[in-house]
């Protein structure tokens, strides 16, 4: 595979938009909907998801000539608790209340199913800097997903974004957007609006090529 | 490593249950030696990311700490950690020692500038409506009572259990909260108690919030079974925390 | 434009009662039971009932428009949706809550699986719970019936702009030399304070600012007037009250101390009007006689283990959506068994096959299931 520029594009694209692992295939639900209660938390577990992805696939890719396959799973798991070791400690060092929120979801990231995935799927068959590609397009589409959920809980559920106040003093939370139930609504109204924008989609090219074949 | 090509395109789909029995099997001593490997680089890994921590993970506990007792002492400019043993008696723990024996009470003593004993914080945790209530409070020995609380986590339902971190008539119970000993310093004289709201009538007791009962309640009852525990202990050695050491 | 055929399965029998005739009737019962409210707390409740009413009209309208939807906006189902919901609600209720509340309602409890007859839960509960949920004070902030002055001032709170915090009524009370506890419900009352309300203050309120909700009598009498036309089942609402009585006075027989008496149960709170207007909903209830009488005492039991048992001072709500949840299992259990077939045979299990992608040919893989249409939206052409 080369790594031409546009196709190093497309690679990173790849689980940016069209592969989106929250609202395509909708994938790391657990972290989605438990960390989004504000967009800072949810972009700190997107970043550290996707530097856990990234370092984590680089290393498979370069092991994956020596890894016996019996035993790859054990290897890739143990690689990727590593990162995540390296990764909560560094949030440890960086700011203790933010550890605080993300919570056991740091540690989590080791079950990831984005992570295994990318590594079973992409990076065991792949030279490891397209495999670093399309870790971070993952990784940053990941980060996309929660920062949608994480801005929408926010703003509704304390009227404040990054903790900038948005409404002034008299805003009135919606408590439920802070519960656990208010993050399955701002799923579900996502997964709503890119389903229809994939069946607008959808319907555009199916008229775009009747009236194609009327000509 | 004999035959990386035919380990490399194979991939077998997790649902199927039955193995083919065409592939070859990998020797063993590639495979040990590639875990191995794969372990002495994720070692290597985690020792450098531990210790290049290590200094600021130390730091910002100890401010986290300092700061949650400096906000219910707010006199207070040092701070050391001790433990009540269960059968009376104080220890300093030393830094970097985490584990605390059986029984003991973990207490932090609080100096102010001039190195005089400006107060004692504690933790104490009881169930609120939606999960443990976890506080840390300051005791005066001088009036004997309890003088701020701080929530050290919770989850209480925002806008309702969570006003006692706002409602200033609640933490007006916490300027001088009654906690004197019995004469002969077995428990406290008087059980420090929530009351429903309006009804507060001792020193010793909480004027609930109307509609956050339950919650008022746990901070209550943490701050009771701490007390009960520590400062039984804790007051016929508080000379020994006279000055800073 | 030709007019397309139309065809259907059975059953074929022609009856006057319809849907839209069934709903109708129900909108004319309840417009006493809103008439007196309005009477009882005034301006603001007729402003809540409007807007509640309006979001939900609005919201069914968007949603039949798209084309995705059975039934129709004049069916009135979300006439009694917005009416039922502004009931439920404190009369001081911000009018954007309401908003909110309304438009929850028919698009999370209605519109989400199909329109009018496909929703699970009663969609007027549903925007309830949703609103309770989120704004846990604002929901709890009852205010006294019966004030002077009530139909030409609006309850301060009603006014709030949107996504604002409404203004505390207490202060406005206070300046009406009204204690601002005179705003909790009987059933806060009993559950914080321990004072149990009088019956007559409980029945119409009439006797003085009692904060209670619509009236029971009313409700009782409007809904004796659906049941004797056969547009609504006697036995969900009996089977409610009935299961409800039972519990509280055994609970009272064992502890007169510590549990009120089962006349303050049965009239205090939402109870009667959940038990007649929202727990025999068509499309969240049983529909065999056997499951209404399982479903009612359900709702019944549940409503008052949660008053006595629970943080909330009320628990009709969520009562009637577990037993929302549990109505299809309910009917699947009381299934009327044919004459001459034993109870025990039972039908027998269907076989099953382990799904192995081998069995799915091709073209069955690729298969799209066909799009549901609903006649009465017409397809866009």
């Amino acid at each position: 595979m080369s790594a031409a520029a546009p196709q190093t594009w497309d690679e990173f694209m790849e689980g940016v938009w069209k592969q989106n692992p929250t609202f395509v295939m909708i994938l790391g639900m657990c972290p989605t909907l438990a960390v989004t209660v504000s967009a800072i938390n949810a972009i700190s577990m997107g970043l550290s998801t996707a530097l856990v992805l990234i370092a984590s696939c680089g290393l498979v890719s370069m092991m994956r000539n020596v890894t016996p396959k019996e035993v790859r799973i054990a290897v890739y798991i143990v690689i990727i608790a590593t990162f995540v070791t390296a990764v909560d400690y560094a949030i440890q060092a960086i700011s203790l209340a933010l550890y605080d929120a993300l919570g056991a979801f740091i540690q989590l990231i080791v079950v990831n199913c984005i992570i295994l995935g990318r590594a079973e799927a992409h990076a065991a068959k792949n030279p490891p800097w397209p495999a670093m590609v399309n870790a971070a397009g993952m990784g940053v589409g990941f980060t996309i997903g929660l920062l949608a959920l994480g801005v929408v809980r926010e703003i509704l559920g304390a009227g404040t974004l990054f903790g900038i106040s948005l409404f002034g003093v008299g805003f009135q939370p919606w408590v439920i957007m802070v519960l656990p139930p208010g993050g399955f609504f701002v799923l579900g109204a996502w997964l709503l609006f890119f389903s229809w924008l994939e069946r607008r989609k959808l319907r555009r090219q199916s008229s775009a090529t009747e009236v194609a074949h009327h000509v | 490593m004999s035959e990386p090509s035919s380990t490399e395109k194979k991939v077998i789909p997790i649902a199927v249950a039955a193995p083919e029995a065409a592939v070859p099997e990998s020797p063993a001593g590639p495979m040990i030696r590639t875990l191995g490997l794969v372990s002495a680089i994720c070692g290597l890994i985690i020792v450098g990311a531990y210790q290049g921590t290590y200094d600021a993970v130390a730091a910002n506990k100890r401010i986290a700490t300092e700061r949650a007792v400096f906000k219910v002492l707010p006199k207070a400019k040092s701070i050391g950690e001790f433990v009540a043993a269960p059968g009376g008696g104080i220890a300093r723990v030393g830094a970097g020692e985490t584990a605390i024996p059986p029984g003991a009470v973990k207490f932090f003593a609080a100096w102010d500038e001039a190195g005089k004993l400006a107060g004692i914080a504690a933790e104490g945790g009881a169930k609120g409506y939606a999960d443990t209530v976890r506080i840390m409070f300051g005791y005066q020995p001088d009036c004997q009572c309890v003088v701020g609380i701080g929530v050290v986590s919770m989850r209480e339902t925002p806008g309702i259990g969570d006003k006692i971190l706002t409602d200033k008539e609640f933490l007006a119970n916490f300027n001088a909260l009654d906690a004197k000993l019995k004469e002969d310093l077995s428990a406290l004289a008087n059980e420090v108690k929530a009351v429903k709201h309006g009804t507060k009538s001792g020193a010793w007791q909480v004027d609930a919030i109307a509609g956050a009962t339950i919650t008022s309640r746990a901070v209550g009852k943490a701050i009771n079974d701490t007390a009960q525990a520590l400062l039984p202990r804790l007051v016929p050695n508080l000379d020994k925390l006279g000055s800073k050491s | 434009m030709t007019t397309p055929i139309e065809i259907r399965s059975a059953p074929h029998v022609q009856s006057a009662k319809t849907v839209e005739m069934i709903m109708r009737h129900v909108v004319y019962s309840l417009l006493p039971i809103c008439a007196f409210y309005v009477f009882q707390y005034g301006v603001s409740a007729l402003a809540s009932i409007i807007v509640v009413t309006g979001a939900c009209l609005l919201t069914e309208r968007f949603f039949v428009g798209t084309g995705t939807q059975a039934g129709r906006l004049s069916d009135y189902s979300a006439v009694i949706t917005g009416l039922l919901l502004a009931l439920t609600l404190p009369p001081g209720f911000p009018l954007w809550m309401g908003a909110v509340a309304g438009i929850v309602a028919i698009a999370l409890g209605k519109a989400l699986f199909g329109g009018i007859g496909f929703n699970v839960f009663n969609p007027a509960l549903v925007g309830r719970a949703f609103v309770q949920a989120a704004f846990p004070t604002a929901i709890a902030t009852y205010t006294p019936s019966f004030l002077p002055g009530r139909f030409t001032e609006f309850i301060p709170s009603t006014l709030a702009l949107p996504l604002m915090i409404p203004a505390d009524p207490a202060s406005w009370l206070k300046a009406k030399s009204l204690d601002a506890l005179a705003g909790a419900t009987p059933l806060a009352k009993w559950k914080f304070d321990g004072v149990l309300a009088n019956a007559d203050e409980l029945l119409t309120s009439l006797s003085g600012h009692m904060a209670v909700g619509p009236s029971p009598l009313l409700i009782l009498v409007c809904g004796a007037y659906l049941a004797s036309r056969r547009f609504m089942d006697w036995r969900i609402p009996l089977a409610i009250l009935g299961s409800a009585a039972l519990t509280a006075s055994l609970l009272y027989a064992f502890d007169a101390a510590r549990y009120p008496n089962p006349f303050f149960m049965l009239f205090s709170g939402g109870l009667i009007l959940g038990a007649v207007y929202m727990a025999t909903d068509m499309a969240t209830s049983p529909v065999t006689p056997k499951g209404m009488w399982v479903y009612g005492a359900l709702i019944g039991l549940l409503t008052v283990v949660i008053r006595y048992y629970s943080g909330l001072p009320e628990g009709v709500m969520y009562a009637i959506l577990i037993a929302n949840a549990a109505s299809p299992l309910i009917e699947r259990i009381t299934q009327p068994v044919p004459f001459g077939r034993g109870v025990l045979d039972r039908v027998k299990k269907r076989a099953t096959y382990p799904l192995n992608p081998g069995y799915i040919s091709r073209e069955e893989a690729n298969a799209v299931t066909p799009k549901k249409r609903f006649l009465p939206n017409k397809p866009k052409k």
